[in-house]
């Protein structure tokens, strides 16, 4: 048990290391990082790796072994418990418990006997009457299998690594490019960097983009088809959060990019640029006014309100942020009197980009038509579409260990043992019923139910 | 009204009902305790509604979705189910002094969610990414889960109070609920919040792996709510199994609330996929 603890948090703390320091960059950015001696170390630890290194695999399978063992030790008493053909009651004990529930009844206890057992069997499937030197004596007991939640439990955390092993071992997940109208028939693996031949075709006929106002991404559509030794044999667009699968390959929208353009739409790029004159919209925050000045590229300009410096640098003809396309775009630095610079983007086909940064200043360029940007209708313009391509047959089983672990909480939880005993004492006149109970779980819960019990035999013993 | 009115309103009706729960354990009346727990069922209302209005606002402006989507919703979530789940706890223990420290919680989030200038109560339209069913299943079970471990969090903190006043001399500590209570409050509430957490990572895994073809890339979220998942495993264990309770359960509560709030913030200072949380 103390092991079990030092496991758990020792992959815990563990675990913090990896989110600490990025995991698989270039070692040119980690030297930069963190100078040569620390890399050195980190390198030999494979910290920059480390949820799959040996050390961190190590301390699952340790984990594994370690419910394994526990499990199958204390499963097999617990088994005999569960199994067990007629459930031992033990009388003393139930009398020895110091929670009790009293009721008195003017009935003798076989007349008692006869008005609560069809009620206590209902409510707890098991009964059985015994006779005891002062009466007798009802026991009951439900839900005696809760007692193997916990097993399904650890069988499910087992399922889970287990299905972990299965896809790092017969898994396959890699990523290809393919140019609108194009077909590819092998994938180039992640990790590796090894051709994998899927054994069919897929073919992209189609892929579009499209924006919200704001000039946030709406969707990706890639068309898709696969191809078997010619012929089409399924279609379907997918967008992300709706894969397509094939043969144990799923197919993942994942990027997209544009080909290198082709010498007609070049020509009419040079004739669509603008001039380097811009006029330049700034409105200050705090104040509420706005300021036009015009601006030339590489020339700074002071901002009204001793906002700072601006200076337009270059004009791209598809800028990019957050990895989408938003079309063509000034691109400028602002420097914040007395703040470290930053770039800003001027899309111009989103006036109001701007406001995102929520600067003390928002530029954008004057007179700006908010103009509908559909980049995937632009003539003379071919995209590829990127996919991630998986194939992971642990799936099912670690999916399997979901449901489990899932079922096996509640019934950990929230079912128990219950077990009572009604113990009804021959008087002279009256019979006393002292009811009990015990569970293996929430005590005090118990106990309620016991009240409540109680109660309810108390109604079962009046003349009616 | 707008949506974003009505839940800068319902952050002072919280912060109300916390006052009151204050009022309530430090003078003993149960006039204030009634008045706090009417004053956060409205609040709740509030709350509830708004998030309803902001749904209805989203499909007003032509991008509807579940208002499940950004930092300021999930927040405003978080309040709403501390505050309902709460209730159902004061009505179940009959005391409300619990309150007056699990609604602080709950106005805190609110405020935050409402005044921090890093969080825009904005109706933003949906990324493709956060298309996705699993994503309202994934907020809700977490945010279920989270709700149930900040109240086992206050309720270890009235625990570790109560438990240092041995004599009962504190006239402040006299009305708590008995630490045996607080005990296994806390231990209901974890165990409530352990099962939701782990159908929150569950459900999180599944939708990843819709999106992106792996349920699993260790990125500092999920790797962050596997570390809160195992410190709480590892408090169920000691207790099922070692019989800790009290103490110690207390303070690995909080530990674990601790960890709850790293990953729910402080990894939006760590580089990953989920940086959606930070606009
Ligand atoms: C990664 C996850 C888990 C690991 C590594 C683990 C490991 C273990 C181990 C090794 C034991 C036996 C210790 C011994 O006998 O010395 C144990 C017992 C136990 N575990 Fe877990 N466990 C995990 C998850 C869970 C969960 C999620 C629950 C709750 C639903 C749970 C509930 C229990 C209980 C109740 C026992 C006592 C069993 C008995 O009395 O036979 N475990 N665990």
């Amino acid at each position: 048990m103390k092991l079990t603890v030092v496991l758990l948090l020792s992959i815990a703390l563990t675990s913090i290391i990896g989110t600490v320091i990025p995991q698989n960059e270039n070692p040119e950015a980690y030297l930069r990082a963190y100078g040569e001696y620390l890399y050195r170390l980190f390198d030999v630890l494979d910290i920059f790796n480390m949820y799959h290194s040996w050390w961190f695999q190590l301390l699952l399978v340790l984990l594994t072994m370690n419910i394994v063992v526990c499990s199958i030790d204390r499963l097999s008493a617990t088994w005999k418990i569960v199994f067990a053909k007629n459930p031992s009651f033990n009388l003393s004990r139930f009398r020895k418990l110091t929670q009790k529930e009293e009721i008195n009844a003017s009935y003798p206890p076989n007349e008692l006997k006869k008005r609560y057992e069809p009620f206590i069997s209902k409510q707890f499937g098991y009964t059985r009457v015994e006779e005891t030197e002062k009466g007798l004596c009802i026991f009951a007991e439900k839900w005696r299998w809760t007692r193997l939640g916990v097993y399904t439990v650890h069988l499910s955390v087992i399922l889970l690594l287990l299905g972990g092993l299965i896809g790092s071992i017969f898994g396959f997940q890699g990523y290809v490019n393919i140019p609108e109208g194009e077909k590819v028939d092998s994938i180039r693996a992640r990790d590796t960097g090894k051709i994998r031949y899927l054994g069919f075709e897929i073919k992209c006929e189609d892929f579009n983009v499209s924006f919200y106002d704001n000039g946030a991404p709406k969707e990706y559509r890639s068309s898709l088809t696969i191809i078997e030794k010619g012929h089409p044999v399924y279609k379907k667009d997918i967008i992300v959060n709706d894969p397509l699968r094939y043969k144990g390959y799923s197919f993942f929208q994942s990027s997209y990019g544009k080909m290198a353009p082709n010498t007609a739409s070049k020509k009419k790029e040079v004739a669509n640029k603008p001039s380097d004159e811009i006029t330049l919209n700034f409105a200050g925050s705090q104040s509420g006014k706005s300021y036009r000045i015009k601006a030339v590229i590489g020339k700074p300009v002071d901002i009204p309100e001793g906002l700072g410096k601006f200076v337009v640098v270059e004009y791209r003809k598809t800028a990019e942020f957050a990895g989408q396309n938003i079309g063509d775009a000034y691109v400028g630095i602002l420097t914040p009197s007395g703040e470290k610079p930053v770039e800003v983007l001027l899309p111009l086909h989103f006036p109001n980009f701007d406001r995102m940064r929520k600067g003390a200043v928002v530029i954008s360029v004057a007179d700006q038509t908010a103009k509908k940007f559909n980049p995937g209708k632009q003539t003379g313009e071919r995209y590829y579409t990127g996919l991630q391509v998986t194939k992971d047959p642990g799936v099912l089983v670690v999916y399997t260990g979901f449901i489990v672990i899932i079922i096996g909480c509640f019934i950990t939880f929230f079912m128990s043992h219950q077990r009572v005993c009604i113990d009804i004492i021959k008087g002279k006149t009256k019979s006393k019923i002292i009811v009990t109970g015990t569970a293996n779980k929430n005590k005090m819960g118990m106990q309620q139910k016991v009240k409540k019990l109680s109660d309810q035999l108390a109604n079962l013993s009046h003349r009616s | 009204m707008t949506s974003s009115n009505l839940l800068s309103i319902t952050t002072f009706i919280f912060g109300a009902a916390a006052f009151f729960y204050f009022a309530h354990w430090i003078f003993k009346k149960q006039l204030f305790g009634r008045l706090g727990t009417w004053t956060a069922l409205i609040g709740a209302v509030g709350n509830i509604t708004g998030l309803i209005m902001r749904w209805v606002e989203s499909y007003r402006m032509g991008i509807g979705h579940a208002p499940l989507s950004n930092m300021y919703e999930s927040l405003v979530f978080f309040a709403g189910t501390i505050v309902i789940i709460y209730l159902f706890i004061e009505r179940k223990s009959k005391n409300a002094i619990i309150g007056a420290f699990a609604t602080p919680i709950a106005f805190l989030a609110l405020a935050y969610a409402s005044m921090s200038p890093n969080i825009s109560d904005r109706i933003q339209p949906l990324v493709p990414a956060l298309k996705s069913n699993w994503l309202i299943a994934h907020v809700i079970t977490c945010f279920l889960g989270y709700a149930a471990f900040a109240i086992a969090f206050s309720i270890s903190i009235m625990y570790l109070f109560k438990r240092r006043d041995v004599q009962k001399t504190s006239s402040l500590l006299s009305h708590f609920p008995k630490t045996q209570v607080l005990d296994e409050l806390n231990h209901q509430m974890i165990m409530f919040g352990f099962l939701f957490l782990s159908i929150g990572i569950i459900t999180g895994s599944v939708w990843a792996n819709s999106a992106w073809g792996s349920y699993w890339t260790w990125d500092p979220k999920e790797t962050w709510s596997l570390i809160t998942w195992f410190i709480y495993a590892t408090l169920l264990h000691a207790r099922m199994m070692r019989g800790w309770y009290g103490k110690r359960i207390a303070y690995l509560s909080i530990i674990g609330f601790m960890a709850v709030l790293f990953t729910y913030f402080g990894v939006n200072l760590l580089p990953g996929l989920h940086s959606y949380g930070q606009v």
